[in-house]
């Protein structure tokens, strides 16, 4: 039987073996991992998910099993960086089993890569996934045969729906090492290669594979050979017959004709997997365009459809939200009143009983009553379009543009990532080849509102644009606000963009390949329990666990007097004067800086500093949150410039953090917190300048 | 004639790469090898980039890219 162990169990039997999951982009390889570990990885239709060596453990038959995640690489000599994270692995680490995933769809190219592999171990098992969606489509593996070919374990698998995985387990368990096919050159070539191999054997560190590096020396592949020495203790300096060595056969190749070596050598490889593969799959025939796929060769479908799909699903999320939203807030004030009622009974200290009340309960269950209800609902919605494979096709139709700002495509996916959390959408910026487009895509990220700010927006257009009536015209205008405001985020995006481009981040757009998956029937009930239960509790979880520490200090602060005045309203009223120029006021602004660790706080904090300083009222829904944001002199004004500036503004903690690490440098994360706000500030001086003056002349 | 003038829905085989190398080695891993059958599926809305079958997927390419693909018919 599989016994599955969470993240961090280390050893339950003494024997622990390591396995890796390889294999091109998009073809399953989490889903599997997710079957062997019980974890929850990341999985969607799109190329580039996983940019980070996940790993996991299983036992099985008294043995320990260390699996690792690898992100997709189409061949072993990559260039983004989350490919990189991948060829490492396999050519540097040590690893009992590689278990190569491979698409049965396009086996061809999915052979190329288990063909590279094995030259470097013989370790490899081939794991033919979606074998049913090939079925679907007609096309026949033999897999018995290409077990044969190949000389190492073949496995049919369809991950999605479970099916192979005990086998898969079973056959990694009874794994024995043993001579594998391997891809021979001509006769020139592969004396040339015996020529370097024999020095690499005296030099090289002994878990490495000579073959692989020989070929790697001959091609001169300057990338690699750094990486070799970054990774290991090997030192080239120190072999300066072996840089001759690789120098001479590399010229002499060319006296020979061998030109474009690097194409070679890539042909040969692919001319074996051609040939294998018209030895085991039948009804090769070309993969259907399905009837998606057609929509998309209408020219007037991609865009239109896009913004639909956009506002469609900020409409859902907005008019399921509501009530849900409503009863919330209802039964946590009813809540409220009765915890008060157990306190008092108890006798606890009034101040302590404020404290505990308005202060961490009232944040806590604001966080709740206003994130909950939109993301249960716009977290399933949106992760089956990614499951739909809609995500990649964004990009596609949206490159041009990005091209237009010398930025690529790719940005489209991390902005898309973006919606769920900035910082992950940081760090998913690493399938994008070209460093300079990479923090482009990180710089402008923040302009796509994550969760902590889309239900704070969508709370704010509910009070101030659409009443309270939630009728279908409300709802849709509602929908229509916000969709705006996403798209001047998208637009702000792209000019930036652009301005960068053309000053601090001169250059011109690098290539842009990019597959597009075929279309896939999301599983919606998998996705629903996914996403609620694993994004949306988790993301939940993570914003009460910032509010709760949150709301106790600020209403500590609050209600600390210095000279008559509390520590807060002292900041409050000292930036104040900026803070009306910009259409806000001392507080809400205050309010942005306090809400640093998480956007999810702002509005929390908000209200209770304006409640320090009123009489207390009940806050059970959303029109006595209005009344408490009127009294405070909140006009319609200040309702956009908030929004804008919650749009706009520097990134939260994670975030920046986040973009220090990705980029290593300090530098760029200063530089992102001042562009934003500098951009944020601007954005609401001119919207409330142009829009006071509006009103005074009408 | 090079990849960028092949029509929607035309297949064309592939001659040589005139790209840089990062591209080239990018474009050979996902099986852009000489005498590769490729077919034009559809451009994007705003005519750049375009899909194209290659090996059982789809990929799309920018046309400035596509334009030092030479193929033939």
């Amino acid at each position: 039987m599989k016994y599955c162990f969470k993240q961090g169990f280390q050893k339950k039997y003494p024997q622990e073996r390591v396995i890796a999951l390889a294999g091109n982009p998009n073809v399953g390889k989490s889903t599997i991992f997710n079957e062997l570990t019980g974890l929850k990885q990341h999985t969607g239709n799109w190329t580039g998910k996983t940019v980070d060596n996940a790993y996991g453990y299983y036992g099985y038959c008294d043995k320990n099993y260390k699996v690792y995640d690898l992100p997709g690489t189409y061949s072993l000599i990559s260039h983004s960086k989350e490919e990189e994270h991948a060829r490492d692995f396999i050519c540097l680490e040590h690893y009992d089993v590689m278990v190569v995933v491979c698409d049965a769809l396009c086996l061809e190219r999915n052979l190329n890569l288990v063909l590279q592999i094995l030259e470097i171990t013989n370790n490899v098992i081939v794991c033919v996934n979606l074998l049913d969606e090939a079925q679907k489509k007609g096309i026949q593996i033999d897999l018995k045969k290409l077990e044969k070919i190949l000389g190492i374990p073949v496995i049919g698998t369809c991950a999605r729906n479970k099916i192979g995985i005990n086998e898969l387990v079973q056959m990694i368990e009874q794994y024995q090492s043993q001579e594998a096919f391997h891809v021979s050159y001509d006769d020139f070539l592969e004396e040339k290669i015996k020529e370097v191999e024999a020095v690499l054997k005296k030099t090289l560190p002994e878990n490495l594979n000579t073959r692989f590096f020989a070929l790697r020396f001959i091609e001169q592949d300057q990338k690699m050979l750094q990486r070799l020495e970054e990774t290991t203790n090997f030192e080239l300096q120190k072999y300066p017959e072996l840089i001759q060595l690789g120098k001479k056969v590399h010229t002499e190749l060319k006296e020979h004709g061998y030109y474009l070596l690097k194409h070679q050598i890539v042909k040969t490889i692919y001319q074996k997997s051609e040939e294998i593969c018209s030895q085991v799959v039948t009804n090769q025939k070309q993969r259907q365009i399905s009837k998606f796929e057609r929509l998309f060769q209408k020219k007037w479908f991609g865009i239109p459809m896009m913004l639909l799909l956009l506002f469609l699903i900020f409409w859902i999320t907005m008019v399921g939200a509501n009530i849900p939203s409503e009863l919330l807030f209802q039964f946590f004030a009813w809540l409220g009143d009765w915890l008060r009622y157990l306190l008092e009974m108890f006798r606890v200290p009034t101040y302590f009983c404020n404290l505990l009340l308005d202060g961490a309960y009232q944040t806590v269950t604001w966080v709740i009553a206003v994130m909950l209800p939109p993301m249960a609902i716009f977290f399933p919605l949106f992760t089956i379009l990614e499951d739909f494979g809609l995500l990649p096709r964004i990009a596609f139709q949206l490159d041009k543009q990005f091209a237009k700002c010398h930025a690529c495509g790719k940005q489209a996916l991390t902005m898309c990532m973006g919606f769920g959390c900035n910082a992950v959408g940081v760090t998913g910026t690493r399938i994008i080849d070209s460093k300079r487009e990479r923090l482009l895509a990180m710089i402008t990220n923040n302009f796509v509102p994550c969760n902590g700010r889309f239900p704070t927006m969508i709370a704010i257009i509910t009070m101030f644009f659409i009443g309270f009536s939630s009728g279908i015209q409300n709802t849709f205008l509602s929908a229509l606000i916000l969709t705006g405001i996403i798209l001047f985020g998208i637009a702000m995006t792209f000019l930036v963009s652009y301005i960068l481009s053309k000053t601090v981040l001169k250059g011109v757009p690098s290539a842009f390949v990019l597959e597009l998956p075929p279309f896939r029937k999301p599983q919606i009930g998998k996705v629903i329990v996914h996403s609620i239960f694993h994004r949306t509790l988790f993301v939940l979880g993570r914003a009460i666990s910032v509010a709760l520490p949150a709301g106790i200090l600020i209403f500590l602060l609050a209600n600390t007097n210095i000279n008559g005045s509390d520590l807060l309203m002292i900041c409050a009223d000292f930036l104040d004067p900026f803070a009306r120029m910009i259409g806000l006021d001392g507080v809400i602004l205050l309010s942005f800086f306090l809400g640093f660790p998480a956007n999810e706080i702002v509005m929390p904090i908000m209200l209770m500093i304006y409640l320090s300083k009123t009489t207390m009222v009940e806050m059970n829904d959303l029109l006595r949150v209005k009344e408490i944001l009127l009294n405070n002199g909140w006009t319609l004004i200040t309702a956009i410039c908030t929004i804008l500036f919650s749009l706009l503004h520097f990134p939260c903690s994670t975030t920046c953090l986040t973009i220090k690490k990705e980029t290593k440098s300090w530098k760029w994360m200063f530089f992102t917190i001042v562009l934003t706000t500098s951009i944020a500030v601007i954005v609401c001086f001119l919207v409330s300048h142009i829009f006071t003056f509006f009103l005074s002349v009408s | 004639m090079y990849l960028d003038e092949l029509e929607e829905g035309n297949s064309a085989y592939i001659v040589s790469l005139d790209v840089h190398s990062e591209l080239e080695r990018r474009l050979l891993d996902i099986g852009f090898v000489e005498g590769t059958k490729v077919t034009c599926l559809y451009r994007s809305y705003f005519h750049d980039p375009i899909a194209y079958l290659v090996k059982g997927a789809v990929i799309a390419l920018r046309v400035c890219d596509a334009k030092r693909i030479m193929v033939r018919p």
